[in-house]
């Protein structure tokens, strides 16, 4: 589980059947710093969320649990909203952490 | 599992239910010596640690689910254990208790 930035939306008319009706959305993954970590990735949304929220996510076989139909082909998920996250004495919220 | 320092602590009002009331921290992997390494994670507090601590986290679906006890919960990284000392050959890289 890791703490991520929404960054954008991303809409595919056609997918896999199981995904009808679960939003995707494109975001990047943060350090305990607030800072980008990795590369952006696309990840389905079981909670709802926008661009500059600041987010946590799953990977993994567990992504695909939190679909409608659990035996779909995801390998990352939103799971929470986070209102603030504090790390090293400093918060990263969604200003601090400057939506994009 | 692997070895990871608690870096900061994360509030999330809006989750899947299988995180309601559970306490997730930032935690960095670190290597026993206590140099920061790989991707910094958000894990499931089971073992009552607190920002500072050095921990055991594992970070694998089946054995998450079994210590939260729900078969189709999408939760992965899990702090099982606070540690006490590291010992590597007869010489302690690590003593929670020189920090008091």
């Amino acid at each position: 589980m890791y703490l991520a930035r929404v960054i954008g939306r991303v809409v595919a008319t056609h997918k896999y059947a199981g995904l009808g009706g679960v939003p995707l959305q494109w975001i990047q993954p943060l350090d305990e710093h607030g800072h980008d970590m990795g590369d952006a990735l696309v990840a389905c949304a079981a909670i709802s969320s926008g661009p500059g929220d600041l987010v946590h996510f799953v990977d993994g076989r567990e992504a695909a649990l939190v679909c409608p139909e659990t035996f779909v082909p995801v390998d990352a998920s939103i799971i929470g909203y986070v209102e603030e996250a504090y790390a090293n004495g400093k918060f990263i919220g969604r200003e601090a952490a400057g939506a994009r | 599992m692997f070895l990871g320092e608690v870096v900061g602590t994360v509030v999330s009002p809006v989750q899947i239910p299988i995180l309601d009331g559970q306490k997730l921290l930032l935690i960095r992997p670190i290597t026993p010596d206590g140099r920061p390494t790989g991707k910094t994670r958000i894990g499931i507090d089971r073992a009552q640690a607190g920002v500072g601590d050095r921990v055991l986290v594992l970070d694998e679906g089946n054995g998450a689910r079994q210590i939260l006890g729900d078969p189709k919960g999408a939760v992965k990284t899990v702090i099982v254990g606070v540690v006490d000392f590291i010992e590597r050959g007869g010489k302690l890289d690590y003593d929670s208790r020189e920090r008091e």
